[in-house]
């Protein structure tokens, strides 16, 4: 069979590192080839290369065996080649018509012909099974539906080859599955697809071939079907991984943390998050499971204070902190592991000593009378870079921008579990990490728990709310739907609950 | 931090390059004026004096302006706190003049950098709760000071005309004989030796303390603070306090210092000059103390040139302001090196490792 694609001894650098060393893919037409790695691993990379986003040092790129050099997106459209970004680039306060035609307006006389375009949009969307509303606005419809006018804006383009980057991430399972769906009929119409993702198992229910990539070199491309995911992951990672997380029954002691009809404003000025309840008891992890901005955020902002309340109160072992200030409850025993570890977890400029002691600088030994204790910071931050093994450049002194997200990662866990906390609200602890570092942060997380700790754990990926939690919270909406056993649920019954409809209720 | 020493040297030299261009363009010779130039400041013992003692305030004044940047603010009314600063302290002298020096010199310089935070206090507070860009209202609080000072000198301390204010007598300014005539007469007065006592007072604040933790991290990254239970609030208003008030204390030095008088209808160009003393310095207290000394020499300077040569004595401007311009495009400077500098490094770190990190 031809390939439509050959991208060959492909090696792209810039300063400081090879991010693609001689990476091949051929992809034929009418498969769906998997580009799988850690993150970090150059998929991205690869992509744009393909997409005229970057320009490689060395190799050669075939579309339909002939030899083309694509030096910038629109030439990569002109090839037949269209990219599914995982942040979509849509218009918010547009129309789906309006948005998929933005760059290529078709006219008539002086005015926009919509109307052709919305027709030629609707048959798109039927010969698919996209099932978009061609005069809907964008800002009306679901993240899954949105996704679904980036694939078609690719299509009104005449796209043969689709490169979907990271798909799933935004979407429910449900969503995923109806996305596996649409895959499928762009392959029954002899479209190919280029598929960048780290899930396996999507992988395994949707791709033909797979490719992988590990620290920015090719290891090989093999047949989904003959090979197993622990096969593809131990490639992708270069060892042995467990996915199993071992972990005993949890014994729950005492409430520490008790969340009483909480109501939060978002940034929107709206209630985010609308008279939730929640209890969280030493020695258990409790989820928080639901698809992003859902409501998590402002929980975890109203607990921590960064947030002011509407409604509602909180207490802390007891006690209410409702309205103590962010400090106040810093020494009331909340650690918080932030959600975006640059925006909020870290002063990026600040060296890691500097960074070990941002809540707790203020306190003795670390100064006295006002007056910084150097040594003292420094024997703190020694410890945390020692037990958390946190890898630097230049130890205790590396200025924190210049290290990996993993590393900085596991600076801000040992600082927060160095606090000593009684409730821990670990976000998003593990997102764009390599599977080392999460194994390892997942360990760290249940250990805290074992030792009596309550552990709120937020994360938008289902398999660590499901591996980790001992119980689940899912949010829609800004309500808490529903409170559940992690042992007596499952991802499909999860999934429905992440998309509101309740137990019970069937779908 | 050494090479944000290196990038300002390197933006001293392209603006003496640029100076020279322009001086052979004039049809001058650039080697001849430059000479004259530093022989203008350096010469003699009294030319350097009066180096020193225009630096002075311009030392100040950068610290003002630095220290505001370090906690991520631009104060860009460091004039107009050294007038009111500089007013105050006046006022104070001329009403008290029957105090002994050793109490009303004292008292001046409190009084001059308490004014001068005040004025800084208020763009402070509007940045705090309503969130009032500082850049706007700094340059406003530099008009009310500007016109407040037109109406208050001529109405309660006129001097010999109707523009300036009444003369100090020499027992209430920061004049001190001995060391006048260690300089040959020069008029550099106690004012250096505050400029130095704050410089190292600023570089302990901000290296060693509390507080200068928390005002760095707050302008390094106001969410992380907010997050670590640091009052973004109570720091932004602290921080423009103390800028404020080494503003008012430049104003100090520069009316009961340098000069005697305070003089309306103008806003001291020292401090706008600030803000490049501290761009130049790169916001470091050490940094701004010699970069002002490099300032005050080119300002002290340029009469010489011009009464030596026909040079126009422009030229030194320009050359400050291209000297300003190279500072403020460090960035590009420190790509450059930084392109040339990390190739070789890069590389050879990129083969020897295979870790796969940070390659957006």
């Amino acid at each position: 069979m031809e390939y439509v694609v050959e991208m060959l001894n492909i090696t792209k650098e810039f300063p400081g590192i090879i991010a693609n060393d001689n990476i091949t893919l051929r992809l034929k037409k009418g498969e769906v080839h998997a580009l799988l790695g850690e993150n970090g691993a150059g998929k991205s990379t690869l992509m744009s290369v393909l997409f005229g986003m970057y320009t490689p040092e060395k190799g050669t790129i075939k579309v339909r065996g002939k030899e083309v050099k694509i030096a910038n997106p629109n030439v990569a459209n002109e090839l037949g080649i269209g990219m599914v970004h995982q942040h979509f680039k849509l218009v918010a306060n547009f129309t789906v018509t309006e948005n998929i035609i933005l760059g290529l307006e078709p006219k008539k006389g002086l005015v926009v012909d919509i109307k052709t375009a919305a027709k030629r949009i609707e048959e798109l969307s039927k010969t698919y099974g996209l099932n978009v509303d061609p005069y809907a606005k964008i800002e009306d419809i679901s993240v899954g539906m949105q996704q679904r006018v980036e694939i078609l804006k690719t299509l009104y383009r005449n796209a043969e080859v689709l490169i979907l980057d990271e798909p799933t991430a935004v979407l429910t399972p449900q969503e995923i599955q109806e996305l596996m769906n649409i895959i499928k009929n762009l392959i029954n119409e002899g479209k190919s697809i280029i598929i960048i993702t780290h899930k396996l198992k999507e992988i395994k229910a949707v791709a033909d071939q797979c490719t992988v990539i590990r620290h920015g070199k090719y290891i090989g491309t093999v047949d989904v079907k003959q090979t197993s995911e622990s096969e593809m992951a131990s490639m992708m990672v270069g060892r042995q991984v467990s996915f199993k997380v071992d972990k005993q029954a949890a014994t729950p002691g005492e409430v520490v943390l008790d969340v009483n009809n909480l109501s939060v404003k978002n940034n929107k000025k709206v209630l985010g998050l609308k008279n939730a309840s929640l209890q969280v008891r030493a020695g258990e992890i409790v989820g928080i499971a639901g698809v992003e901005g859902n409501g998590q955020s402002e929980l975890v902002e109203a607990i921590t204070g960064l947030r002011p309340i509407e409604e509602g109160t909180i207490l802390l072992k007891g006690q209410d902190i409702t309205k103590n200030s962010i400090r106040e409850r810093i020494h009331n025993g909340i650690a918080h592991i932030p959600e975006d570890r640059q925006k909020r977890g870290l002063v990026l400029e600040y060296t890691i000593e500097e960074n070990v002691v941002l809540e707790i600088y203020n306190q003795e030994p670390y100064s006295k009378f006002g007056i910084l204790d150097k040594a003292a910071i420094a024997k703190h931050a020694k410890k945390i870079i020692e037990e958390f093994d946190v890898r630097s450049g230049e130890g205790a002194k590396t200025v924190v921008e210049s290290m990996s997200g993993g590393n900085q990662q596991k600076a801000i866990i040992g600082r927060e579990i160095e606090l000593q906390p009684e409730l821990l609200i670990a976000c998003q602890p593990t997102r764009g990490l390599d599977v080392g570092s999460i194994e390892y942060i997942h360990k760290r997380l249940i250990e805290q728990r074992d030792s009596g700790k309550a552990v709120l754990l937020i994360s938008l990926e289902l398999d660590e709310v499901l591996n980790l939690s001992d119980r689940i919270a899912i949010v829609n909406g800004g309500e808490i739907i529903d409170i559940v056993d992690a042992k007596q649920t499952n991802e499909d019954e999860l999934g429905l609950m992440m998309a509101g409809i309740k137990r019970g209720e069937g779908a | 931090m050494k090479k944000d020493g290196f990038i300002s040297l390197i933006a001293i030299l392209l603006g003496l390059i640029a100076g020279a261009i322009l001086i052979a363009a004039t049809g001058n010779d650039p080697i001849e004026g430059f000479t004259y130039l530093f022989q203008g400041g350096l010469q003699n013992a009294e030319r350097i004096g009066n180096t020193l003692a225009t630096a002075t305030p311009l030392i100040l004044a950068g610290l003002s302006v630095a220290f505001a940047f370090r906690t991520g603010l631009f104060n860009i009314g460091a004039a107009g706190q050294m007038l009111f600063g500089g007013f105050c302290a006046t006022a104070v002298g001329l009403t008290l003049v029957d105090l002994p020096s050793i109490v009303i010199v004292p008292l001046m310089v409190i009084v001059g950098f308490l004014a001068g935070a005040l004025w800084a206090f208020i763009p402070g507070l509007l940045k705090a709760k309503f969130n009032v860009h500082e850049v706007v209202s700094t340059i406003m609080m530099n008009w009310i000071a500007y016109w407040t000072i037109y109406y208050l000198v001529p109405q309660y301390f006129k001097g010999n005309t109707e523009t300036e204010s009444k003369n100090l007598p020499d027992s209430a300014t920061l004049k001190m004989h001995w060391l006048s005539d260690l300089f040959g007469g020069s008029y550099i007065n106690f004012g250096l030796f505050i400029a130095a006592i704050m410089v190292i007072v600023i570089a302990f604040i901000i290296n060693r303390t509390v507080l200068g933790y928390e005002l760095k991290a707050v302008g390094y990254n106001r969410s992380a603070a907010e997050y670590a239970g640091i009052s973004v609030n109570r720091n932004v208003i602290l921080s423009m306090m103390i800028s404020g008030g080494l503003a008012g204390l430049a104003g100090v030095v520069q009316f009961a210092g340098n000069a005697s008088t305070i003089q309306i209808g103008i806003l001291p160009s020292v401090g706008f000059d600030g803000i490049a003393v501290a761009l130049l310095g790169m916001n470091t207290p050490i940094g701004v103390f010699f970069s002002a000394i490099f300032f005050g020499l080119l300002y002290s300077g340029k009469g010489f040139m011009s009464a030596m040569t026909a040079i126009p004595p422009e030229i030194a401007d320009v050359i400050i302001a291209i000297i300003i311009y190279f500072a403020a495009t460090s960035v590009l400077i420190k790509k450059v090196m930084d392109y040339f500098g990390k190739k070789r490094k890069y590389r050879k770190e990129a083969v020897e490792s295979n870790v796969g990190e940070k390659v957006k």
